[in-house]
């Protein structure tokens, strides 16, 4: 198992169009992935789940990533938590 | 004397019809029971989100059909709640492990999440709770074998009163017989708000819980143009109103017929009708309302709610976009104007005490050369593909117009030097708003293809008055005789050049405004897209030379008041 904290820079935050982009990634890993802000975890599969964190600007986001292909699945998931809003 | 009630006038129109309430699915709820075979209602439950599938698949088509893809992606988000496993596969779970029934679970699971949502603190957020309760009411209502919401089984003309409308209801809506809505919920931006205006159904929403009250059949009379609502009108209501309605409609088929015309005046000549835009997703609009261009793309959404510039190919793209779907109509682009109250928090500017005096759109631009040469390098390559015209905003003197044109033809040298094709006759423009610049207008009318009038802030300057200003709003007087002077000046100045004249503010839209407009000879009114077809049935109405007439008569008078008269008095006897 692996983790990360990371920054989101978005300014409106994490809503419902750069959350499916991110769901639909981590759909294309077969690890479990779980991402956590201030203290609650949830399944980084689940849009839904995701969607209840509330995600906004400059929060710190880990994410953890456990079994096949985790390494890979940290690095581009970071990647994209931290600039999918910049493309 | 019948009830009345008010809410948010979401979209125009006046209906008239008896009320057909909506009684909203996710009323429902489920008892706690034991299923009598787990295997049987896991399977139960799966066909009912096979079924919901289905369905949702069918109205996202529709919607697109109907309304365009943006507004069915909302029917995606549906679609992809179906496969998130904390919602679907967590209740298959509940079912298998506790042995419970399908709807129970169902509605347990997602109760949970629409609390959450519902408590955010983000408005965004808490419209998602309007989505899983729209999913979660179709997959019930599969599962008991009831028809979800009752709107495909209305056959009769009526007008709908709902709680709140969620976007599937919107969309199958059967415009044949549903006249209009009302719901007790809602704001203007909601979206069964934007949606009543893309089908261009009358709508009020935010009408309150007493909307809730009114009982099915009862005779309703809405005018969404107020966002007034009449329960059990009287004969003579329903009477005026009904002539209301003809007239309204009549107004809005004589409207339509102008769709594709050109914009003559009375006397047959021609000014063009063009709109402003500030977004691709605004195209639409200049289509439905038959614009013949744009004349003011204003470029500023590209940088703004964002972490950082946009790059040279995200512009491009964009721009590239613009005036493709346009082609052959010509598309101003305005190069960034920002500064003053529109801020951008990751350029981290240096606060200012009168930032409208400040350092603002060309001004900044001249200052930040490598922002301006990025969007300067986008709009050459764009120009490719349509017809474009670059206009450069706020120019006070001559100095900044060369400064800037410079820097344009580097850039083009640059490009074709890079073997880019760019077009040889692009048009450079600027925008009077400044009335230094609209004094200097005939020295500035021969370094320019155009101008174009950004009433905005040119009486806001006239007038020293600050528009944001409550305390000092009657200062601002776009028909005050100092504005239409300077107008006229700038008309003038680039007549004598042999150069076009546009104007782009809030005034070329404005009734009074317009005819002596036209009179003083402007080529081009660029205004809201809404505006297009009532500007252009009033200048069918209205000839140029008779109002060039007058020019010389309202510039000598003293007031807005005097001038305003003047013109409805003219244009009553004009439209008779």
């Amino acid at each position: 198992m692996r983790s990360q904290t990371f920054t989101i820079l978005n300014p409106s935050g994490f809503h419902a169009r750069p959350t499916k982009v991110f769901v639909q990634k981590v759909g294309t890993f077969p690890c479990k992935v779980s991402v956590s802000k201030g203290g609650k975890k949830v399944n980084g599969k689940s849009s839904l789940s995701m969607l209840t964190l509330g995600i906004q600007q400059n929060d710190e986001v880990t994410l953890e990533v456990d079994g096949e292909q985790e390494e890979q699945a940290l690095q581009e998931l970071g990647a994209l938590l931290t600039h999918i809003f910049e493309e | 004397m019948s009830n009345r009630l008010t809410g948010i006038a979401a979209s125009p129109g006046i209906a008239i019809a008896k009320a057909f309430r909506l009684n909203n699915a996710d009323d429902y709820v489920p008892v706690a029971d034991k299923a009598a075979d787990t295997h049987i209602e896991v399977n139960r439950f799966r066909k009912a989100v096979d079924e919901a599938r289905q369905e949702l698949e069918e109205i996202r088509i529709l919607t697109e059909q109907r309304i365009g893809a943006a507004k069915a992606e909302i029917f995606e988000a549906h679609l992809m709640l179906l496969e998130d496993p904390d919602y679907v596969d967590a209740v298959i779970e509940g079912i298998e492990e506790e042995g419970m029934n399908a709807e129970f679970k169902l509605h347990e699971i997602a109760n949970s999440f629409i609390e959450v949502l519902s408590a955010m603190d983000n408005e965004l957020l808490r419209e998602r709770a309007a989505d899983v309760k729209d999913v979660t009411g179709r997959i019930m209502s599969k599962l008991r074998g009831v028809s979800y919401a009752a709107i495909a089984a209305i056959n009769e003309p009526c007008i709908l009163i709902a709680e709140d409308l969620t976007p599937s209801d919107t969309a199958q809506l059967n415009l044949d017989y549903v006249l209009g809505f009302v719901t007790e919920i809602g704001s203007r931006t909601s979206h069964s708000a934007i949606m009543a205006r893309s089908l261009e159904v009358p709508a009020i929403v935010g009408a309150g819980t007493a909307a809730g009250d009114i009982q099915t059949g009862t005779m309703v009379v809405m005018d969404a143009s107020l966002g007034t609502v009449l329960i059990a009108p009287t004969e003579e209501e329903v009477a005026d109103y009904q002539s209301r309605k003809l007239a309204y409609d009549q107004r809005r088929v004589e409207l339509r017929k102008l769709l594709d015309q050109p914009t003559l005046s009375a006397d047959g000549q021609h000014v063009e009708l063009a709109a402003n835009i500030g977004s691709v997703e605004d195209l639409q609009k200049v289509f439905a309302n038959g614009a013949e261009g744009i004349g003011l793309f204003r470029t500023e959404f590209l940088y703004m709610g964002r972490s950082a510039m946009p790059s040279e190919e995200e512009q491009f793209q964009v721009y590239k976009h613009v005036l493709e779907r346009m082609n052959p109509k010509p598309v101003v682009i305005r190069t960034l104007d920002i500064g003053g109250d529109k801020e951008l928090p990751y350029m981290k500017l240096p606060e200012e005490s009168n930032p409208f005096l400040g350092l603002r759109a060309i001004r900044l631009c001249l200052s930040k050369q490598e922002i301006f040469r990025t969007q300067l390098r986008a709009l050459l390559r764009a120009s490719a593909y349509g017809q474009l015209k670059i206009m450069f905003p706020m120019i006070a003197v001559m100095e900044e117009l060369r400064a800037a044109k410079q820097l344009l033809e580097e850039e083009k040298g640059k490009l074709v030097q890079e073997g880019v094709p760019v077009p040889e006759n692009i048009e450079v423009g600027i925008m009077i708003e400044v009335p230094a610049a609209a004094l200097g207008a005939d020295f500035l009318a021969k370094e320019v293809d155009f101008f174009s009038i950004g009433t905005n802030d040119l009486i806001q300057y006239t007038m020293a008055a600050d528009r944001m200003n409550e305390t000092v709003s009657y200062l601002y007087q776009p028909c005050h005789p100092a504005v239409l002077r300077l107008i006229h000046m700038v008309i003038r100045a680039a007549e004598r050049e042999g150069k076009w004249v546009g104007m782009c503010g809030e005034m070329a839209g404005d009734v009074t405004a317009i005819p002596i407009l036209l009179g003083m000879g402007l080529h081009e009114f660029s205004m809201s897209a809404s505006s297009i077809l009532p500007a252009r049935a009033l200048i069918k109405e209205v000839s140029r030379t008779e109002w060039a007439g007058y020019t010389q008569q309202i510039l000598a008078m003293s007031s807005q008041e005097q001038i305003q008269q003047f013109v409805k008095q003219k244009l009553r006897s004009d439209l008779q």
